[in-house]
């Protein structure tokens, strides 16, 4: 009877588990194992979902395709600028907000907005800003230009106009998770260390690099971790800028790259899709892994 | 008198230290306020320009070599060309349909295991509770594309079935709502199983209404998600007619309008903003308690 009891029990719960199990073994376990699978199957015909061979082919070609490398490439230099860059601006900002305290919350709401708008809808209007057409040099270049520079096309025009378009469009929209983690953090610092520090009269500076920066070290740490994940899969705010034909315009991303391999043109080669996607995984782990690394010397818990 | 002088300098070094300090104080204050307002023009000269352009006509935008801050003679125009030129209104559906499928299916799933990881004994459940942990590491880009063959192959292309399922659940969320009713008291459990109230009906009459802002918070972030999700729709839809607005204004970029049609293109961004913005201001203090509890986009 007992027993009996305990079985029921014991369906019941995983009766209740039953759907989420379904969902995350159709969705996510089973492909898991199949991506590794596809990334070493040889020659993969969509189309008759047979293969010829099994082996590192289909990573040795994604790795000797310009367009793979120059994929790494934009996202290793978008990486590189967009993550300190936005979590130092950030700082600076959330300092800045913790110190006043009329317009505060007004401000903090405004800082939020970019999160909530559509990545694609917002990224026209960053286009249109930039851009240089036929009848007009477009706001930012009459912008340069009035201050005496020569005009560029940002959206057409040289690589590294195009980076500076992309990067500061990356960190206008991360600004508002870091800005928002970053001031809860700072409200979260104890006041009576600054008072204690007051007292013994410290400076302003030597109070902010020895009391409220290891204070706050974990959730910069934070940031900086899931700003190198967020900034390594960067794709759609490439599109909003740059269209989806990323590839012609030099400025595609490794996400970018597994997805034109599955869909559109130049797609039909999951496995290609699957080895790329395979060395994104491996760069951003192996990054996580330094971090975690570095932090364990340098934050303070 | 002498004594007296000394105590008048003093009273007059007090004066001046406190003066500068105040006039430190100002300038720093004014330095921050300065540099606050230089990123929020930063964050809302966008928006301001997208709604500008879209009330401008059609003809004043294309003269204008030099673009006006403002107008004098604002349209609607182009908010009607939005919905008549190309099917703005089709993608707005669509996306509520989308949207309101995928975040009420996602709720009834993440409930009901919530529950039996927060409520329920049984064998196994530690592990399953460790391996769905772990699901929570797994980038999207790395099951997307078997999730993209295998809805190809179920020929579930171009529908609305191909595009909610993959994303009706979501471990983190699970695991937000099983922390909630885990600090629900066993002793409401007990007694309501003193009364004869079945698992379910305890769930419903109880776990559910004591979890209410939990569950709010997380329909808010999901609704943010679906609204704004472009690369699984983009992958599983190529027919206009399922398209979602992320994809509707890619479309209309390359294709609708013509190209130099930016006032109508501004006013369908316009109106696919405004939505999420809405629910933002209403819910403001929801969502960015929710955000920061851990809701990193994507």
């Amino acid at each position: 009877m007992r027993k009996r009891k305990f079985i029921n029990s014991s369906l019941k719960g995983w009766l209740y588990l039953l759907p989420a199990i379904l969902f995350l073994g159709v969705f996510m376990v089973y492909p898991l194992l199949d991506v590794f699978v596809y990334s070493f199957e040889e020659g993969y015909n969509s189309a008759s979902q047979t293969y010829f061979g099994t082996g590192f082919y289909n990573y040795s070609y994604v790795l000797h395709d310009p367009y793979f490398l120059q994929a790494v490439k934009n996202t290793f230099v978008l990486v590189v600028i967009t993550v300190p860059l936005s979590t130092g601006i950030a700082l600076i900002i959330s300092i800045g907000l913790h110190a006043i305290k009329p317009l505060r919350e007004l401000l903090q709401t405004i800082y939020f907005l970019p999160y909530v708008t559509n990545t694609l809808a917002v990224g026209m209007v960053f286009m249109i800003l930039f851009k240089k057409t036929a009848y007009s040099e477009g706001l930012i270049n009459l912008l340069i230009t009035g201050l005496g520079g020569t005009s560029v096309d940002f959206i057409d025009g040289p690589y590294w106009a195009k980076m500076f378009v992309l990067c500061f469009y990356t960190i206008w929209v991360v600004m508002p998770f870091k800005i928002l983690i970053l001031t809860g953090a700072l409200s979260g610092v104890d006041e009576q260390y600054y008072h204690a520090a007051r007292v013994d009269g410290t400076s302003k500076f030597r109070i902010f690099m020895r009391i409220t920066l290891p204070m706050i070290s974990p959730m910069i740490f934070y940031l900086v971790i899931t700003g190198f994940i967020g900034a390594f899969k960067a794709y759609s705010d490439v599109v909003a800028l740059f269209g989806t034909n990323l590839n012609a315009a030099e400025m595609n991303t490794i996400v970018g790259y597994v997805y034109d391999m599955l869909y559109g043109d130049s797609g039909g080669y999951p496995s290609y899709a699957s080895a790329a996607a395979i060395i994104l995984f491996v760069i951003i782990l192996t990054i996580t892994c330094i971090n975690l690394l570095v932090s364990k010397k340098n934050v303070h818990y | 008198m002498g004594r007296k002088n000394m105590n008048t300098d003093k009273k007059t070094d007090y004066e001046k230290i406190e003066l500068t300090v105040r006039r430190q104080k100002r300038i720093s204050d004014i330095i921050t306020y300065v540099l606050l307002s230089v990123w929020a023009v930063i964050v809302l000269f966008p928006f301001y320009w997208m709604v500008l352009t879209s009330i401008k006509s059609y003809g004043a935008y294309n003269s204008e070599y030099i673009p006006k801050f403002y107008t004098l003679s604002p349209t609607l125009q182009n908010y009607v060309d939005a919905f008549t030129a190309v099917p703005l209104g089709k993608y707005l559906v669509n996306t509520v349909i989308f949207t309101l499928a995928t975040t009420f299916l996602m709720l009834i799933v993440i409930t009901l295991a919530a529950f039996a990881f927060a409520r329920l004994d049984f064998k196994g459940k530690n592990i399953v509770f460790v391996i769905f942990l772990s699901l929570m590491m797994i980038p999207n880009e790395l099951v997307i594309i078997t999730n993209y063959m295998t809805v190809t192959n179920l020929d579930m292309r171009n529908s609305f079935t191909g595009l909610i399922l993959p994303s009706v659940t979501s471990v983190f969320y699970i695991y937000l709502l099983k922390e909630n009713f885990e600090q629900i008291p066993d002793t409401l459990y007990y007694a309501a199983k003193v009364d004869g109230t079945s698992d379910f009906k305890y769930l419903l009459r109880v776990m559910i209404p004591i979890s209410k802002p939990t569950l709010v918070t997380v329909t808010i972030l999901k609704v943010i998600e679906c609204w704004n999700s472009y690369v699984w729709p983009r992958l599983i839809t190529d027919d206009e007619r399922y398209f979602l607005v992320s994809n509707g204004i890619q479309e209309i970029r390359e294709n609708g309008f013509g190209r130099e049609n930016i006032p109508a293109m501004m006013a369908a961004v316009v109106v696919i903003s405004l939505p999420l913005i809405i629910l933002f201001l209403i819910f403001r203090k929801k969502i960015m308690e929710g955000v920061s509890r851990g809701g990193m986009k994507g």
